[in-house]
């Protein structure tokens, strides 16, 4: 009896999920099936993969989210290794001084880097001063990976560190004390360990760089063209909403069954515990 | 601390959406009395003359800005907006006009329609030949931003130089459908509204080649003119105006048409049938005919503009730069777009997503 | 010796990859040239002119609103939900939680369209239709946040305070309340700082005139860089360095739990 009273304070969520996270996806697959007259149709959700343009893009936006999620795992680990391996005295600062960053706008640092990067950017005025020449990396793929690693390396950081801490020096010790090298302790202790905080900063990473359109759009100056992009702009400029919604439905249905092929999600929440 | 810190935090946030939420609330789904929502391109009308409307009339203005044409037509046919007032180019005017989205007005015998230039209306007669659709807003062409340090005129004589322009990533084009077609176009000797798919496809070839060239340096809309001024590029494909406003921040550009003839564009304000406050729709259309006003908004987006006080208060040194006054012979080397059916802007839009994901 | 001298290189190295370009903001927000990168004198210009410009505050003021509102809005139902959910049967709280992680697994852009589709039929896009967006990926946030929290609460004392004659109220409030605070505290803190950095879906859920800071940067952006944005982002790295300071003690405490 009591039990069931309290079930009832869930019922203004559940009506919030019916409301507006079901029924917004239902309309999705409604729009990703129909054709523009309301007939059923498979033609979108063969577009994602016939069509010349979405093929390329996706083919993109893989490849860039990829480079992205590595480049953010090669930086990360090491500095939440060394991080941990620390032991000051304001550790807890120094990891804050780390997560800082992800707190400035989103937009924000997206237009810092493109102010470094332009092509009489900071990054280039200084390589002149100093008379080396310039780069020119805006507008092309590598601005939008850097925007991207920068926007979502917090994201790779924190649970990974948030699992180093949890290893015990003794698990360490012990290894040490059984003969075990500095290369196996860390291939056979760290990284498995670390393992479920290592997958939670891959999947915190790679969707949103997968199906990011507004640093491609700033950064790529219109030249890159990710999955993102083609959706945005099916949406706001070519008043396409079945293909659009199509693309949508094929992304969402990819990003849910990639995290399966992981074999775990994130449900403490734990890679997302900033606070 | 921490919790002395979440109160604190809790204090001023309540504070702060309280405070918020006694002083205006422009921001309610519904359109309240003496509001209208107006729908603009960006950077086109200055905020100062906006305010002064609303200081002179009680009308609350909420302003809504968008990139492309083909972006408004999306906005505008989800629905979800009531728009009062749209201003857009002359071939989406048209376009919403066919398809019975345009309310019919009495501009006619608004106080300030006599301030417009006979000319320019003339020129409007084609989508709309009794002028109760749409009433012009400014006019222009579109042409190459150039610097002249690094490019002769004679270069920018014709749209070749788009092509084989010998340094790479050095181009800005429109990241907006017709106006990127339109060069290819011209340049293949066809009209910039053409309809035939497999003349449209070698256009895309011209383009695509430019990009696999390198040739291109970036696609924007509004920030062209930011970008030449820091001279990240030595040619735009670029709107007159934006060209004029480049050119006074920065004394090497300069602004050509090609001899092989370009768009000359209109854009207008129009009544859509999603108006709720048409008095305050007609109120707010006859301050942008007003001599001030409009001297005003060209201060701000130096379009040449159809109201006349405009042309004759001109200081000499704008009537001379092409980029603010065309001229009549450009003006006539020029087309006007017109709109095209739901079949070819299919067509258009599935070229240039091809164009772009290269 | 060495590898430690290596290490503190290392994260030298990824320290100026993070701050840099956060110093280069600040530094040219200073900067009295319009021109991008010519160091012309020391201002405080774009800092009275950022203040002054309607587009800026208005997208401030809208941000604080949004924020703070999807957050309380999102802490209660999620707090709640969490109550309703501890209470159920194993089914249900699979059923429930599978809901909840649809938004935390699901692409931005995707979920910023269902609403929108959704939204366009049935409402007009404005303030409200992002506030409620807000509020639906907040939510989840704060049920992650305080389940732990209330599952580790020991039943019996509650029940044991109403036969010692407290009211349902005054036993949650002496003892139940407690034990999740620090739960409601982090999923609050969490629902504000989703909402301040969201684009995508404020994006595609958004109004004529309703801006906040994120989306009215992005139309600024793509119209070319104002200085005034350069005052701005150094304002708001103040404040959350501010803010952020004087809830440090928090992350240092959850280090040596762990």
């Amino acid at each position: 009896m009591y039990k069931l009273r309290q079930q009832f304070l869930a019922g203004p969520y559940l009506i919030w999920i019916v409301g507006f996270i079901l029924l917004p996806l239902l309309m999705i697959v409604y729009y990703a099936f129909t054709g523009s007259d309301g007939s059923f149709t498979l033609e979108y959700i063969a577009a994602a993969f016939t069509s010349e343009t979405n093929r390329r893009s996706i083919a993109l936006s893989l490849e860039l989210g990829l480079i992205c999620t590595l480049i953010c795992l090669v930086l990360a680990y090491p500095v939440a290794m060394i991080l941990n391996g620390m032991h000051l005295k304001n550790q807890g600062f120094v990891v804050f001084l780390f997560m800082l960053p992800m707190w400035m706008n989103f937009m924000l640092r997206i237009l810092a880097w493109k102010l470094l990067l332009s092509k009489n950017g900071v990054i280039n005025s200084v390589l002149a001063s100093l008379g080396l020449g310039r780069v020119s990396i805006i507008n092309t793929p590598a601005a939008v990976v850097l925007g991207m690693v920068y926007d979502f390396l917090p994201f790779m950081l924190l649970p990974i560190y948030n699992a180093m801490t949890r290893i015990r020096t003794d698990w360490i010790e012990a290894a040490k004390d059984l003969g075990a090298g500095s290369v196996t302790i860390f291939f056979r202790i760290i990284v498995p360990l670390t393992a479920s905080g290592i997958i939670s900063g891959i999947v915190m990473v790679f969707v949103p760089s997968l199906t990011s359109f507004a640093i491609s759009q700033v950064l790529g100056g219109g030249h890159v063209l990710l999955i993102g992009n083609v959706i945005e702009q099916n949406f706001m400029q070519g008043a396409q909403w079945n293909a659009g919604s199509g693309l949508s439905f094929v992304l969402m249905i990819f990003v849910i069954a990639s995290m399966a092929v992981f074999g775990m999600i994130d449900r403490d929440g734990e890679g997302t515990a900033i606070w | 601390m921490i919790k002395k810190s979440f109160k604190c935090i809790a204090a001023t946030a309540f504070v702060l959406v309280s405070a918020a939420g006694c002083g205006s609330a422009p921001d309610s789904g519904k359109n309240p009395e003496n509001t209208i929502t107006v729908l603009n391109y960006g950077k086109y009308f200055d905020e100062e003359a906006l305010e002064q409307f609303e200081e002179e009339t009680g009308i609350t203005v909420r302003y809504e800005e968008y990139e492309s044409p083909e972006e408004m037509y999306t906005k505008y046919k989800a629905g979800s907006i009531d728009y009062d007032v749209i201003c857009s180019s002359e071939y989406m005017v048209q376009k919403l006009i066919e398809e019975g989205e345009v309310l019919e007005s009495d501009f006619v015998h608004m106080e300030n329609y006599k301030n417009l230039d006979e000319s320019i209306l003339n020129l409007c007669a084609s989508y709309d030949s009794d002028h109760v659709y749409s009433l012009p807003y400014f006019y222009g062409t579109l042409g190459l931003l150039y610097n002249t340090e690094e490019v002769d005129a004679a270069t920018v004589s014709s749209w070749d130089c788009l092509w084989n322009l010998p340094v790479k990533n050095e181009i800005i084009m429109e990241n907006s459908v017709r106006d990127t077609f339109t060069p290819a176009l011209v340049s293949l000797g066809y009209s910039i509204n053409e309809t035939d798919e497999e003349r449209l496809k070698e256009a895309v070839e011209i383009l695509t080649q430019q990009k696999k060239d390198d040739l291109v340096y970036a696609y924007y809309v509004d920030e062209t003119s930011d970008a030449m001024i820091g001279e990240e590029a030595v040619i735009a494909l670029c709107y007159s105006g934006e060209a004029a406003l480049a050119m006074e921040e920065n004394g090497k550009l300069a602004y050509a048409i090609p001899d092989e003839g370009s768009n000359l564009w209109i854009d207008s304000w129009f009544v859509p049938k999603t108006c709720q406050n048409r008095e305050a729709a007609m109120e707010f259309l006859n301050f942008t005919c007003r001599n001030d006003i409009a001297e005003k908004n060209f201060e701000y987006v130096l379009y040449s503009s159809p109201v006349r006080s405009v042309s004759e208060n001109m200081p000499e040194e704008y009537r001379n730069n092409p980029a603010i006054n065309p001229g009549s012979e450009v003006v006539k080397n020029c087309e006007i777009y017109t709109a095209l059916s739901d079949e070819v802007t299919a067509v258009y839009s599935r070229l240039w997503q091809e164009l772009l994901s290269y | 010796m060495v590898k430690k001298s290596l290490q503190r290189l290392y994260l030298f190295l990824i320290f100026v990859f993070l701050y840099l370009p956060i110093i280069v903001l600040i530094v040219l927000s200073f900067n009295n040239s319009r021109t991008r990168v010519v160091w012309g004198g020391f201002t405080f210009d774009w800092y009275i002119s950022c203040f002054q410009d309607e587009k800026i505050m208005s997208a401030f003021l809208t941000t604080i609103q949004i924020t703070f509102l999807s957050a309380l809005i999102s802490t209660a139902i999620g707090t709640l939900a969490a109550f309703g959910i501890s209470a159920m049967k194993k089914r249900g709280q699979t059923i429930c939680l599978g809901a909840t992680n649809i938004p935390l697994l699901n692409a931005d852009i995707v979920t910023g369209i269902s609403m929108m589709l959704l939204f366009v039929r049935f409402m007009d896009l404005g303030f409200m239709t992002v506030l409620a967006a807000h509020i639906t990926f907040s939510i989840p946030y704060v049920i992650l946040n305080v389940l732990p929290k209330l599952k580790a609460v020991n039943r019996s004392t509650y029940e044991a305070a109403l036969d010692l004659g407290a009211t349902p109220l005054y036993a949650f409030y002496r003892v139940t309340w407690p034990e999740i605070r620090p739960g409601v505290f982090s999923g609050f803190m969490m629902a504000i700082t989703m909402s301040l950095d969201d684009f995508s879906i404020t994006y595609f859920t958004k109004g004529p005139g309703v801006n906040t800071l994120s989306t009215m940067l992005y139309t600024e952006l793509r119209k070319g860089i104002k200085p005034e944005l350069y005052a701005l982002s150094t304002i708001l790295f103040f404040i959350v360095l501010i803010v952020l300071l004087l809830g440090n003690i928090r992350p240092q405490r959850k280090a040596q739990q762990l």
